[in-house]
């Protein structure tokens, strides 16, 4: 008896698909890193870049040919994902479009507007912010205040969105507003695109932990949008987020490839600098170690299973929670490895570029955007373990 | 389901599960602490019937040659149900020794002589005959039917055979030697439904190099079958936990409907299953005799290790008071728990050797690359964007 299957089974380095990533990334990622994002300068370089991997056709391998990608399978799009993070390529400034608007447009979107956004958003011509939270609806998402209007051919946008990703230097955004006045919690709320240059639109750029602008605040007052910008129905648009929530949460915003790199890039820093009678430390980088390959197999899995047919649900927040404490103690172990340089934020001299406390820095926001991890939690206990509301 | 385990898997666990559920494992395990090991017999040959003890015997010793990724599925199950007796031992290490002990290592031919004494005649395993002559053909052709338990103590990971007295085989592998072990002082452990004997090696059955490796071999299939029942025991305190929180109430409410319950929970659940993923990849490494076993084995030995020692304390927390109690079955588990957690090689030692085998190069510190699934090879139908990678930057919302 041999029952068939079992897990993801290392397969070696053999996919040619991985061999032509490897070969292009290796002739193309920057030798220094670009200025941060979070600058104009930045921002700039950041584009002029994902114009670059458009062109060779790798900025969104998974997506239908017409639209920029390949066609490729689920499994191609974490090769390509592995192969990004170990070559330490630049962020992707057009993420929240590419793992956040483009699935929901997948889902939901009108095959007019697939033509009109993804071909720019593909290329970075475009790129978008999102515009969830409010100053009061974070975790509580539907509680939702800006509007929208209904208006001549369109609604009319007011009010406040907070904490927006990129929105800074962004081009565009998407959120949802209350378009059913009256209407309470998740009903009467209504998915729009918005332009952020916009008459109307005003932008605040926030300075997070760590001094940059990665984030913003949007003042919308009377901003008109077509009516063609609604995705899926008028006042339909809690459903149609919670799909783009489940893509945040699990497979598509944090591939495994960022958290194998960085677990080997802490066995290499424990190579160097561990002592080799600190079992304490040398636990944690294993547990880092663990953690990583665990979350790898498990996506793998996981993918396997959607191309399969299978959906994605509440397990999406499983994912959430491990990978965003993964990231936090595996960043925390490799500064605690590196001692009193691990302080030294000055570009001259600090410790392998900053990435290790520029990486702990960004880890600290995990267990906080994309649903917090408490949010997550309480998912997990009602809708997988079936414990009572 | 399990992440990556195939729909005949999941039905193979199915089928142990609702025997098991049927089985009253619990009181067979509470009579077999008591010295009443014939209900745990019964269970062990109904395991035999489904084909669990035949699944780490080679064909031609009349087992089933199953891959350890079936094993792993059904020590899960076990462990699940916390079933009494050697379950690592009988139903991989021992095999899985016997199997890959090379033909011209045995010392000499057996004799019923020479097997006499000890505990090897258990009274409780009627008909069990030992083997004379050829061994260890017959052996493993008794492990298969389910007519023989052996155990073992394989030093130092596990100083003490567990279980003899319902073993009709005790070995003692150490040093590149496989001799009979015969028992000596008997001692209790936390679990109650094991218990430890001391050994002292008798005849000598195969030594030398080969015979090294294979006891290699059988350290990390016992090592794989342990993580395996730690996962299956977690599965299972997480279920009643979730259980009892949902029936038991408080303050006007059942416990379950408050965060600090469920958010523990919750952190069970995420435990469990990212440890699953890890037991799964260490039995196929183990399947394919890669040079990465002791590395594999030995994450997946840590993590279910955690995994389960979390699901334990937390589910402790949520009985409450009853439990802490004999009278509730949870402590069957939550006592195997912490048995487990220190047989076949501590977290200790599982980490340094996960070290040791992440840190000799550069390259080895890599993750593998490649992980390939078949299924996966398609593209999505209808669903064509995963979306795209989220580099370094946060997606606030």
């Amino acid at each position: 008896m041999r029952l068939s299957g079992g897990p993801g089974e290392p397969a070696g380095e053999s996919s040619p698909f991985r061999a032509e990533v490897r070969d292009w990334l290796r002739a193309h990622v920057p030798a220094r890193p670009l200025a941060s994002v979070d600058t104009a300068e930045g921002f700039a370089a950041h584009r002029e870049w994902e114009h670059e991997l458009a062109a060779a056709r790798l900025s969104v391998v998974s997506w239908p040919v017409a639209y920029g990608g390949r066609g490729a399978p689920l499994l191609d799009w974490l090769v390509f994902e592995e192969e990004y993070y170990a070559a330490a390529a630049p962020v992707r400034v057009g993420q929240n479009g590419l793992f956040l608007l483009a699935p929901t447009l997948f889902a939901h979107g009108t095959a007019e507007q697939l033509d009109r956004v993804l071909p720019s958003m593909a290329t970075a011509d475009e790129v978008w912010a999102q515009a969830w939270s409010e100053p009061d609806a974070g975790s509580d998402l539907a509680a939702i205040r800006a509007t929208a209007t209904a208006a001549d051919g369109g609604w009319l946008l007011s009010g406040t969105k907070m904490w927006s990703s990129r929105a800074a230097f962004a081009d565009k955004a998407f959120g949802l507003f209350r378009s059913e006045p009256g209407a309470r919690r998740h009903r009467g709320l209504t998915y729009l695109m918005f332009d952020l240059r916009a008459e109307g639109v005003t932008v605040r750029p926030i300075r997070q932990l760590g001094g940059r602008t990665g984030f913003a605040e949007i003042f919308l007052d009377q901003v008109f949008v077509p009516a063609a910008d609604v995705i899926g129905e008028p006042g339909d648009g809690w459903r149609v987020a919670m799909s783009t929530a489940s893509h945040e949460r699990g497979m598509s915003l944090r591939s495994p490839g960022r958290f194998s790199a960085a677990a080997a890039r802490l066995v290499e820093l424990w190579r160097q600098a561990g002592g080799q009678d600190d079992t304490a430390l040398r636990d944690r980088v294993v547990d880092a170690w663990i953690g990583a390959r665990a979350y790898r197999l498990h996506t793998h899995a996981t993918a396997a299973r959607l191309a399969a047919g299978g959906s994605l649900g509440a397990e999406s927040s499983l994912g959430k929670v491990f990978w965003s404490e993964l990231d936090v103690a595996l960043h925390e172990t490799a500064l605690d490895l590196l001692g009193p340089r691990a302080e030294l934020a000055s570009p001259d001299v600090d410790v392998d570029q900053g990435r290790w406390l520029d990486g702990y820095l960004f880890s600290l926001a995990g267990p906080i955007y994309a649903g917090t991890n408490e949010i997550q939690r309480t998912v997990i206990a009602e809708r997988l373990l079936g414990l009572p509301r | 389901m399990t992440p990556g385990r195939s729909g005949e898997q999941a039905q193979f666990a199915a089928s142990l599960h609702a025997m098991l559920a049927d089985a009253e494992v619990p009181a067979a395990a509470r009579r077999w602490a008591a010295g009443d090991r014939a209900p745990g017999l019964a269970v062990w040959r109904a395991l035999a019937t489904l084909g669990v003890t035949a699944l780490a015997v080679p064909e031609r010793d009349g087992g089933l040659g199953a891959g350890f990724a079936d094993l792993v599925v059904a020590c899960e199950e076990l462990g699940h149900h916390a079933v009494p007796g050697p379950v690592a031992e009988s139903v991989a290490a021992v095999p899985v020794l016997l199997a890959a002990l090379p033909a011209d290592a045995a010392a000499g031919d057996l004799t019923g002589g020479d097997l006499a004494g000890g505990d090897l005649a258990s009274d409780d395993l009627a008909g069990a005959e030992l083997p004379a002559r050829n061994w260890p053909a017959p052996w493993l052709a008794g492990l298969a039917a389910g007519d023989l338990i052996a155990t073992a103590a394989m030093p130092p990971w596990l100083p003490w055979a567990v279980d003899t007295g319902a073993a009709g085989l005790v070995l003692l592998a150490a040093d590149g030697t496989v001799r009979i072990a015969a028992p000596g002082a008997r001692y209790r452990s936390v679990d109650p439904g094991r218990s430890l004997s001391q050994v002292t090696g008798g005849q000598l059955l195969a030594r030398g190099p080969a015979v090294a490796a294979a006891i290699a071999r059988a350290l990390d299939a016992g090592t794989l079958a342990c993580a395996a029942q730690l996962l299956g025991a977690g599965r299972a305190l997480l279920e009643a936990s979730v259980r009892h929180a949902g029936q038991r109430t408080q303050f006007g409410r059942p416990i379950g409907a408050f965060q600090a319950v469920k958010h523990q929970l919750a952190d069970v659940a995420i435990g469990l299953e990212f440890a699953g993923p890890l037991l799964d990849v260490a039995a196929a490494t183990l399947d394919g005799d890669d040079e990465h076993v002791a590395r594999d084995v030995s994450a997946a030995k840590v993590a279910c290790t955690d995994a389960a020692r979390r699901a334990a304390r937390t589910a402790l927390q949520v009985h409450g008071a009853i439990g802490y109690t004999e009278e509730h079955d949870l402590h069957l588990w939550l006592l195997k728990v912490r048995a487990l957690a220190g047989a076949w090689g501590s977290q200790a030692e599982h980490r340094a050797r996960v070290m040791a085998a992440i840190s000799v190069s550069a390259e080895g510190a890599g993750q593998d690359q490649g992980v390939e699934t078949p299924a996966a090879r398609q593209p999505v139908a209808g669903q064509p964007a995963a979306g795209q990678a989220a580099a370094g930057e946060p997606a606030w919302s």
